[in-house]
Protein backbone atom coordinates (compact mmCIF):
# COMPACT_ATOMS: atom_id res chain seq x y z
CA UNK A 1 0.00 0.00 0.00
CA UNK A 2 1.37 3.47 -0.79
CA UNK A 3 1.66 6.11 1.89
CA UNK A 4 -1.12 8.11 0.27
CA UNK A 5 -3.57 5.26 0.10
CA UNK A 6 -2.67 4.23 3.65
CA UNK A 7 -3.44 7.72 4.83
CA UNK A 8 -6.65 7.79 2.83
CA UNK A 9 -7.84 4.48 4.25
CA UNK A 10 -6.98 5.65 7.78
CA UNK A 11 -8.86 8.88 7.21
CA UNK A 12 -11.92 7.10 5.88
CA UNK A 13 -11.75 4.30 8.44
CA UNK A 14 -11.40 6.40 11.55
CA UNK A 15 -10.48 9.98 10.83
CA UNK A 16 -11.45 11.04 14.34
CA UNK A 17 -8.67 8.91 15.77
CA UNK A 18 -5.80 10.69 14.04
CA UNK A 19 -3.52 12.00 16.77
CA UNK A 20 -0.68 13.12 14.60
CA UNK A 21 2.71 14.16 15.88
CA UNK A 22 3.25 14.21 19.63
CA UNK A 23 4.65 17.29 21.36
CA UNK A 24 8.25 16.20 21.02
CA UNK A 25 7.85 15.64 17.29
CA UNK A 26 6.09 19.01 16.92
CA UNK A 27 8.95 20.71 18.74
CA UNK A 28 11.52 18.83 16.63
CA UNK A 29 9.67 19.70 13.40
CA UNK A 30 9.76 23.40 14.33
CA UNK A 31 13.40 23.30 15.47
CA UNK A 32 14.58 22.09 12.06
CA UNK A 33 13.26 25.34 10.51
CA UNK A 34 15.31 27.68 12.74
CA UNK A 35 18.49 28.70 10.90
CA UNK A 36 21.87 29.28 12.49
CA UNK A 37 22.41 32.74 13.87
CA UNK A 38 18.85 33.54 14.85
CA UNK A 39 18.03 35.11 18.22
CA UNK A 40 14.93 33.31 19.45
CA UNK A 41 12.54 33.62 22.36
CA UNK A 42 10.69 30.44 23.31
CA UNK A 43 7.45 30.80 25.28
CA UNK A 44 6.60 28.76 28.35
CA UNK A 45 5.46 25.14 27.80
CA UNK A 46 5.82 23.30 24.47
CA UNK A 47 7.73 26.20 22.87
CA UNK A 48 10.55 25.72 25.42
CA UNK A 49 10.89 22.09 24.26
CA UNK A 50 11.98 23.40 20.85
CA UNK A 51 15.35 24.28 22.41
CA UNK A 52 16.06 20.57 23.02
CA UNK A 53 15.84 19.80 19.29
CA UNK A 54 18.10 22.46 17.81
CA UNK A 55 21.02 20.49 16.35
CA UNK A 56 24.19 20.75 18.45
CA UNK A 57 26.22 22.04 15.51
CA UNK A 58 23.79 24.92 14.81
CA UNK A 59 24.30 28.09 16.89
CA UNK A 60 20.95 29.61 17.77
CA UNK A 61 20.85 32.08 20.68
CA UNK A 62 17.88 31.69 23.03
CA UNK A 63 16.58 34.78 24.78
CA UNK A 64 14.51 34.64 27.94
CA UNK A 65 12.30 37.66 28.67
CA UNK A 66 13.63 38.05 32.21
CA UNK A 67 17.01 39.05 30.85
CA UNK A 68 18.96 36.06 29.51
CA UNK A 69 20.57 36.24 26.07
CA UNK A 70 22.14 32.81 25.56
CA UNK A 71 20.02 30.45 27.64
CA UNK A 72 21.05 26.79 27.94
CA UNK A 73 19.17 23.68 29.07
CA UNK A 74 17.65 23.13 32.53
CA UNK A 75 20.07 22.73 35.42
CA UNK A 76 20.94 19.39 36.94
CA UNK A 77 21.43 18.67 40.65
CA UNK A 78 25.20 18.99 40.36
CA UNK A 79 25.19 22.47 38.81
CA UNK A 80 22.36 24.08 40.76
CA UNK A 81 22.40 27.90 40.92
CA UNK A 82 19.00 29.07 42.06
CA UNK A 83 19.77 32.67 41.03
CA UNK A 84 19.38 31.75 37.37
CA UNK A 85 15.80 31.32 36.19
CA UNK A 86 14.01 31.51 32.85
CA UNK A 87 10.67 33.13 32.08
CA UNK A 88 8.87 30.05 33.42
CA UNK A 89 10.88 30.43 36.65
CA UNK A 90 12.74 27.18 36.07
CA UNK A 91 16.43 26.99 36.99
CA UNK A 92 18.32 27.01 33.70
CA UNK A 93 21.96 27.14 32.61
CA UNK A 94 23.74 29.84 30.65
CA UNK A 95 25.60 29.07 27.42
CA UNK A 96 29.18 30.15 26.93
CA UNK A 97 28.87 33.73 25.62
CA UNK A 98 25.60 34.41 27.44
CA UNK A 99 24.74 37.90 28.64
CA UNK A 100 22.40 39.00 31.43
CA UNK A 101 20.39 42.20 31.12
CA UNK A 102 17.69 43.91 33.13
CA UNK A 103 13.98 43.62 32.40
CA UNK A 104 13.86 47.02 30.74
CA UNK A 105 16.78 46.12 28.46
CA UNK A 106 15.29 42.71 27.73
CA UNK A 107 11.95 44.17 26.72
CA UNK A 108 13.59 46.97 24.75
CA UNK A 109 15.32 44.14 22.85
CA UNK A 110 11.98 42.37 22.38
CA UNK A 111 9.85 45.41 21.54
CA UNK A 112 12.54 47.00 19.41
CA UNK A 113 12.46 44.15 16.89
CA UNK A 114 15.84 42.61 17.71
CA UNK A 115 14.65 39.00 17.98
CA UNK A 116 14.35 37.00 14.76
CA UNK A 117 11.67 34.72 16.10
CA UNK A 118 9.34 34.12 18.99
CA UNK A 119 7.63 30.75 19.38
CA UNK A 120 4.45 30.77 21.46
CA UNK A 121 1.67 28.36 22.36
CA UNK A 122 -1.88 29.44 21.62
CA UNK A 123 -5.53 28.65 22.24
CA UNK A 124 -6.66 30.04 18.87
CA UNK A 125 -5.28 31.64 15.73
CA UNK A 126 -7.08 33.47 12.91
CA UNK A 127 -6.34 33.40 9.18
CA UNK A 128 -5.50 37.14 9.32
CA UNK A 129 -2.70 36.49 11.84
CA UNK A 130 -4.56 37.44 15.02
CA UNK A 131 -4.06 35.06 17.91
CA UNK A 132 -5.38 34.46 21.42
CA UNK A 133 -3.06 32.83 23.94
CA UNK A 134 -3.21 34.74 27.23
CA UNK A 135 -6.62 34.00 28.69
CA UNK A 136 -9.71 32.06 27.66
CA UNK A 137 -11.98 34.59 29.30
CA UNK A 138 -11.79 38.07 30.85
CA UNK A 139 -14.15 36.95 33.60
CA UNK A 140 -11.41 35.10 35.46
CA UNK A 141 -8.42 37.11 36.73
CA UNK A 142 -5.98 36.83 33.88
CA UNK A 143 -2.20 37.10 33.82
CA UNK A 144 -0.54 38.45 30.70
CA UNK A 145 3.22 38.41 31.33
CA UNK A 146 5.35 39.15 28.27
CA UNK A 147 3.14 37.56 25.59
CA UNK A 148 1.76 40.83 24.19
CA UNK A 149 5.24 42.40 23.99
CA UNK A 150 6.76 39.39 22.25
CA UNK A 151 3.80 39.20 19.90
CA UNK A 152 4.31 42.70 18.48
CA UNK A 153 8.06 42.92 18.88
CA UNK A 154 9.68 39.80 17.40
CA UNK A 155 10.41 39.76 13.65
CA UNK A 156 8.18 36.72 13.29
CA UNK A 157 5.71 34.84 15.46
CA UNK A 158 5.39 31.10 15.02
CA UNK A 159 2.78 29.26 17.06
CA UNK A 160 3.04 25.67 18.23
CA UNK A 161 -0.33 24.22 19.21
CA UNK A 162 -2.80 21.37 18.73
CA UNK A 163 -4.75 21.59 15.50
CA UNK A 164 -8.06 21.05 17.30
CA UNK A 165 -9.39 21.15 20.85
CA UNK A 166 -9.81 17.89 22.78
CA UNK A 167 -13.40 17.68 21.58
CA UNK A 168 -12.33 18.13 17.96
CA UNK A 169 -13.13 21.83 17.41
CA UNK A 170 -10.74 23.69 15.07
CA UNK A 171 -8.25 26.06 16.69
CA UNK A 172 -7.18 27.51 13.35
CA UNK A 173 -10.09 29.83 12.64
CA UNK A 174 -11.21 32.72 10.44
CA UNK A 175 -11.66 34.89 13.51
CA UNK A 176 -10.64 34.33 17.13
CA UNK A 177 -13.38 34.01 19.73
CA UNK A 178 -11.15 34.48 22.79
CA UNK A 179 -9.45 37.72 23.98
CA UNK A 180 -6.69 38.63 21.52
CA UNK A 181 -3.00 38.74 22.37
CA UNK A 182 -2.15 40.73 19.23
CA UNK A 183 -3.57 41.51 15.80
CA UNK A 184 -2.16 40.30 12.51
CA UNK A 185 1.25 39.07 13.66
CA UNK A 186 1.32 35.28 13.25
CA UNK A 187 3.45 34.05 10.34
CA UNK A 188 3.34 30.26 10.78
CA UNK A 189 1.55 27.59 12.82
CA UNK A 190 3.01 24.18 13.74
CA UNK A 191 0.36 21.70 14.84
CA UNK A 192 0.17 17.97 15.48
CA UNK A 193 -1.29 17.58 11.97
CA UNK A 194 0.36 20.19 9.76
CA UNK A 195 2.56 23.21 9.27
CA UNK A 196 0.56 26.16 7.97
CA UNK A 197 1.74 29.60 6.87
CA UNK A 198 -0.43 32.63 7.56
CA UNK A 199 -0.30 34.75 4.39
CA UNK A 200 -2.22 37.78 3.11
CA UNK A 201 -4.45 35.23 1.32
CA UNK A 202 -5.03 33.22 4.52
CA UNK A 203 -3.79 29.78 5.56
CA UNK A 204 -1.37 28.04 3.22
CA UNK A 205 -0.29 24.45 3.78
CA UNK A 206 3.47 23.95 4.14
CA UNK A 207 3.62 20.40 5.46
CA UNK A 208 1.05 17.74 6.29
CA UNK A 209 1.28 14.80 8.67
CA UNK A 210 1.21 11.61 6.55
CA UNK A 211 -1.43 10.15 8.88
CA UNK A 212 -4.08 12.50 7.50
CA UNK A 213 -5.45 13.46 4.09
CA UNK A 214 -5.77 17.04 2.93
CA UNK A 215 -9.56 16.73 2.97
CA UNK A 216 -9.57 15.45 6.56
CA UNK A 217 -7.19 18.24 7.56
CA UNK A 218 -9.40 20.85 5.90
CA UNK A 219 -12.37 19.43 7.81
CA UNK A 220 -10.45 20.07 11.06
CA UNK A 221 -9.54 23.62 10.10
CA UNK A 222 -11.90 26.54 10.64
CA UNK A 223 -10.95 28.46 7.49
CA UNK A 224 -9.91 27.65 3.93
CA UNK A 225 -6.52 25.94 3.60
CA UNK A 226 -4.74 26.98 0.43
CA UNK A 227 -2.78 24.16 -1.02
CA UNK A 228 0.50 24.66 -2.79
CA UNK A 229 2.08 21.34 -1.85
CA UNK B 1 31.38 61.17 54.11
CA UNK B 2 28.52 59.59 52.25
CA UNK B 3 27.29 56.46 53.97
CA UNK B 4 23.96 55.04 52.86
CA UNK B 5 24.32 51.84 54.86
CA UNK B 6 21.57 51.62 57.49
CA UNK B 7 22.12 49.17 60.33
CA UNK B 8 18.55 48.42 61.34
CA UNK B 9 15.80 47.30 58.98
CA UNK B 10 13.25 49.33 60.94
CA UNK B 11 15.27 52.53 60.41
CA UNK B 12 15.39 51.85 56.69
CA UNK B 13 11.58 52.06 56.58
CA UNK B 14 11.43 55.48 58.26
CA UNK B 15 9.18 58.01 56.57
CA UNK B 16 7.15 55.66 54.35
CA UNK B 17 3.65 57.13 54.47
CA UNK B 18 0.16 55.72 54.07
CA UNK B 19 -1.03 55.94 50.49
CA UNK B 20 2.46 55.54 49.01
CA UNK B 21 3.15 53.97 45.64
CA UNK B 22 5.81 51.28 46.14
CA UNK B 23 7.89 49.75 43.32
CA UNK B 24 9.24 46.25 43.92
CA UNK B 25 12.13 44.48 42.25
CA UNK B 26 12.00 40.75 41.68
CA UNK B 27 10.87 38.18 39.17
CA UNK B 28 9.08 35.50 41.13
CA UNK B 29 11.28 34.65 44.11
CA UNK B 30 14.53 35.81 42.48
CA UNK B 31 15.78 39.29 43.36
CA UNK B 32 12.74 40.04 45.48
CA UNK B 33 13.50 42.13 48.60
CA UNK B 34 11.66 39.90 51.06
CA UNK B 35 13.24 41.24 54.26
CA UNK B 36 12.44 44.83 53.25
CA UNK B 37 8.85 43.77 52.56
CA UNK B 38 8.60 42.12 55.97
CA UNK B 39 10.00 45.31 57.54
CA UNK B 40 7.45 47.41 55.66
CA UNK B 41 4.69 45.18 57.01
CA UNK B 42 6.10 45.79 60.52
CA UNK B 43 6.32 49.53 59.86
CA UNK B 44 2.60 49.65 59.19
CA UNK B 45 2.12 51.99 56.21
CA UNK B 46 -1.22 51.20 54.60
CA UNK B 47 -3.40 52.03 51.59
CA UNK B 48 -0.40 51.26 49.39
CA UNK B 49 -0.25 50.91 45.63
CA UNK B 50 2.30 48.23 44.75
CA UNK B 51 3.96 47.98 41.34
CA UNK B 52 5.57 44.59 40.73
CA UNK B 53 5.73 41.85 38.12
CA UNK B 54 4.13 39.24 40.35
CA UNK B 55 1.63 39.43 43.19
CA UNK B 56 3.49 37.42 45.80
CA UNK B 57 3.45 33.76 46.76
CA UNK B 58 3.14 31.98 50.08
CA UNK B 59 2.49 34.11 53.16
CA UNK B 60 5.62 36.22 53.56
CA UNK B 61 7.28 39.06 51.63
CA UNK B 62 4.76 40.78 49.33
CA UNK B 63 2.11 38.19 50.20
CA UNK B 64 2.63 39.05 53.90
CA UNK B 65 2.17 42.77 53.23
CA UNK B 66 -0.99 42.01 51.29
CA UNK B 67 -2.30 39.56 53.90
CA UNK B 68 -1.88 42.32 56.53
CA UNK B 69 -4.33 44.42 54.51
CA UNK B 70 -1.82 47.14 53.60
CA UNK B 71 -2.16 47.00 49.81
CA UNK B 72 -5.13 48.68 48.16
CA UNK B 73 -4.05 48.35 44.56
CA UNK B 74 -1.52 46.37 42.58
CA UNK B 75 -0.12 47.15 39.14
CA UNK B 76 1.20 43.88 37.84
CA UNK B 77 1.79 41.72 34.74
CA UNK B 78 1.52 38.19 36.11
CA UNK B 79 -0.50 38.16 39.34
CA UNK B 80 -1.55 34.52 39.27
CA UNK B 81 1.05 31.85 39.68
CA UNK B 82 1.34 28.71 41.74
CA UNK B 83 1.21 29.73 45.39
CA UNK B 84 -0.32 33.21 44.86
CA UNK B 85 -2.94 32.31 47.47
CA UNK B 86 -3.13 35.68 49.26
CA UNK B 87 -3.66 37.53 45.99
CA UNK B 88 -6.43 35.13 45.00
CA UNK B 89 -8.17 35.40 48.39
CA UNK B 90 -8.09 39.21 48.36
CA UNK B 91 -9.28 39.35 44.75
CA UNK B 92 -12.16 36.99 45.48
CA UNK B 93 -13.12 39.11 48.50
CA UNK B 94 -13.02 42.31 46.41
CA UNK B 95 -10.32 43.78 48.68
CA UNK B 96 -7.65 44.42 46.07
CA UNK B 97 -7.72 46.47 42.89
CA UNK B 98 -5.72 45.04 40.01
CA UNK B 99 -4.32 46.93 37.04
CA UNK B 100 -3.01 44.35 34.59
CA UNK B 101 -0.12 45.58 32.41
CA UNK B 102 1.90 43.73 29.77
CA UNK B 103 5.32 42.94 31.20
CA UNK B 104 7.33 45.03 28.73
CA UNK B 105 4.92 47.94 29.08
CA UNK B 106 5.31 47.68 32.85
CA UNK B 107 9.10 47.88 32.58
CA UNK B 108 8.91 50.72 30.06
CA UNK B 109 6.36 52.72 32.09
CA UNK B 110 8.77 52.65 35.02
CA UNK B 111 11.79 53.37 32.82
CA UNK B 112 9.91 56.36 31.41
CA UNK B 113 8.92 57.53 34.89
CA UNK B 114 12.54 57.37 36.00
CA UNK B 115 13.75 59.17 32.88
CA UNK B 116 11.31 62.07 33.11
CA UNK B 117 9.05 60.87 30.29
CA UNK B 118 5.36 61.25 31.21
CA UNK B 119 3.91 59.06 28.47
CA UNK B 120 4.87 57.10 25.35
CA UNK B 121 3.34 55.11 22.50
CA UNK B 122 3.77 51.35 22.16
CA UNK B 123 2.44 48.68 19.81
CA UNK B 124 2.05 46.26 22.73
CA UNK B 125 -1.60 45.53 23.56
CA UNK B 126 -3.01 47.48 20.62
CA UNK B 127 -6.28 45.80 19.57
CA UNK B 128 -6.56 43.83 22.83
CA UNK B 129 -8.70 44.13 25.96
CA UNK B 130 -5.74 45.70 27.79
CA UNK B 131 -5.44 48.40 25.13
CA UNK B 132 -9.13 49.24 25.15
CA UNK B 133 -9.95 52.90 25.80
CA UNK B 134 -6.35 54.06 25.35
CA UNK B 135 -5.42 56.74 22.82
CA UNK B 136 -4.36 55.21 19.48
CA UNK B 137 -1.96 56.83 17.03
CA UNK B 138 -0.57 55.61 13.77
CA UNK B 139 3.12 56.06 12.94
CA UNK B 140 4.65 54.74 9.70
CA UNK B 141 1.60 52.59 9.02
CA UNK B 142 1.48 50.89 12.40
CA UNK B 143 -0.90 51.47 15.31
CA UNK B 144 0.29 52.33 18.81
CA UNK B 145 -1.41 53.02 22.14
CA UNK B 146 -0.55 55.68 24.70
CA UNK B 147 0.83 54.50 28.04
CA UNK B 148 1.74 56.64 31.05
CA UNK B 149 5.08 56.65 32.83
CA UNK B 150 5.04 55.56 36.47
CA UNK B 151 6.67 57.56 39.27
CA UNK B 152 6.60 56.31 42.81
CA UNK B 153 7.28 57.32 46.39
CA UNK B 154 9.34 54.28 47.33
CA UNK B 155 11.27 51.49 45.60
CA UNK B 156 12.31 48.32 47.44
CA UNK B 157 15.00 46.36 45.65
CA UNK B 158 17.55 43.60 46.17
CA UNK B 159 21.19 43.62 45.05
CA UNK B 160 24.01 41.10 45.36
CA UNK B 161 26.75 43.61 46.25
CA UNK B 162 26.64 47.23 47.40
CA UNK B 163 29.08 49.85 48.68
CA UNK B 164 28.48 52.80 51.03
CA UNK B 165 27.66 55.13 48.14
CA UNK B 166 24.82 52.81 47.16
CA UNK B 167 26.52 51.56 44.01
CA UNK B 168 24.95 48.19 43.22
CA UNK B 169 25.70 45.00 41.39
CA UNK B 170 23.15 42.24 40.84
CA UNK B 171 23.58 38.51 40.43
CA UNK B 172 22.41 36.90 37.15
CA UNK B 173 18.58 36.68 37.06
CA UNK B 174 18.43 38.65 40.29
CA UNK B 175 18.83 41.78 38.19
CA UNK B 176 15.38 41.68 36.51
CA UNK B 177 13.25 44.70 37.51
CA UNK B 178 15.64 45.93 40.24
CA UNK B 179 17.67 48.47 38.22
CA UNK B 180 14.63 50.10 36.62
CA UNK B 181 12.69 50.24 39.90
CA UNK B 182 15.66 52.03 41.49
CA UNK B 183 15.31 54.90 39.01
CA UNK B 184 11.65 55.83 39.46
CA UNK B 185 11.09 56.44 43.17
CA UNK B 186 11.77 59.39 45.49
CA UNK B 187 13.16 56.95 48.06
CA UNK B 188 15.02 53.82 46.92
CA UNK B 189 15.87 51.26 49.57
CA UNK B 190 18.09 48.30 48.75
CA UNK B 191 18.80 45.08 50.61
CA UNK B 192 22.09 43.46 49.65
CA UNK B 193 23.71 40.12 50.49
CA UNK B 194 27.19 41.62 50.44
CA UNK B 195 28.57 45.01 51.44
CA UNK B 196 31.92 45.81 49.84
CA UNK B 197 34.46 48.61 50.28
CA UNK B 198 34.06 51.72 48.15
CA UNK B 199 36.13 51.08 45.04
CA UNK B 200 35.75 47.30 45.16
CA UNK B 201 33.10 47.55 42.47
CA UNK B 202 34.90 48.89 39.41
CA UNK B 203 33.31 51.64 37.32
CA UNK B 204 32.49 49.18 34.51
CA UNK B 205 30.98 46.68 36.94
CA UNK B 206 28.36 48.84 38.64
CA UNK B 207 24.85 48.07 37.37
CA UNK B 208 23.06 50.77 39.36
CA UNK B 209 25.06 53.84 40.37
CA UNK B 210 24.42 55.25 43.82
CA UNK B 211 22.69 58.34 42.46
CA UNK B 212 19.51 56.26 42.37
CA UNK B 213 19.90 54.70 45.82
CA UNK B 214 19.10 56.29 49.18
CA UNK B 215 19.43 53.52 51.75
CA UNK B 216 21.23 50.17 51.82
CA UNK B 217 20.60 47.38 54.33
CA UNK B 218 22.96 44.42 54.66
CA UNK B 219 20.95 41.18 54.69
CA UNK B 220 23.61 38.47 54.44
CA UNK B 221 21.26 35.66 53.31
CA UNK B 222 18.29 35.07 51.06
CA UNK B 223 19.34 32.90 48.11
CA UNK B 224 16.22 32.02 46.12
CA UNK B 225 14.84 28.53 46.80
CA UNK B 226 15.27 25.96 44.01
CA UNK B 227 12.49 26.07 41.47
CA UNK B 228 10.36 22.99 41.89
CA UNK B 229 10.25 20.07 39.45
CA UNK B 230 12.64 21.71 37.10
CA UNK B 231 15.71 19.55 37.19
CA UNK B 232 16.66 17.56 34.16
CA UNK B 233 17.53 14.49 36.21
Amino acid sequence: MTATSAAASKASAGADNVRGWDRKKMAARLAQDIPEGWYVNLGIGIPLMVGDYIPADREVVLQSENGIVGMGPLQTADNLDTWIVNAGKQNVTLKKGAAMVSHSDSFAMIRGGHLDLCVLGSFEVASNGDFANWTTSLKSVPAVGGAMDLAVGAQRIWLIMDHTSKDGKPKLLEKCTMPLTAVGVVKRVYTNLAVVDVTPEGYELVDINPEITFEALQARTGAKLHRKI
Amino acid sequence: MINKIIQKLADAMAGIKDGSTVLLGGFGAVGQPNQLLDALTEQGAKDLTVVANNAGTGRTGLAGLMAAGRVRRIICSFPRSSGSVVFEELQAAGKLELELVAQGTLAERIRAGGAGIPAFFTATAYGTAIGEGKEVREYDGRKYILERGIKADVALIEAWQADRWGNLRYRTSGRNFNPVMATAADLTICQTQHVVELGALGPDDIHTPGVYVDRVVHIPYGDPPPAQKNLND
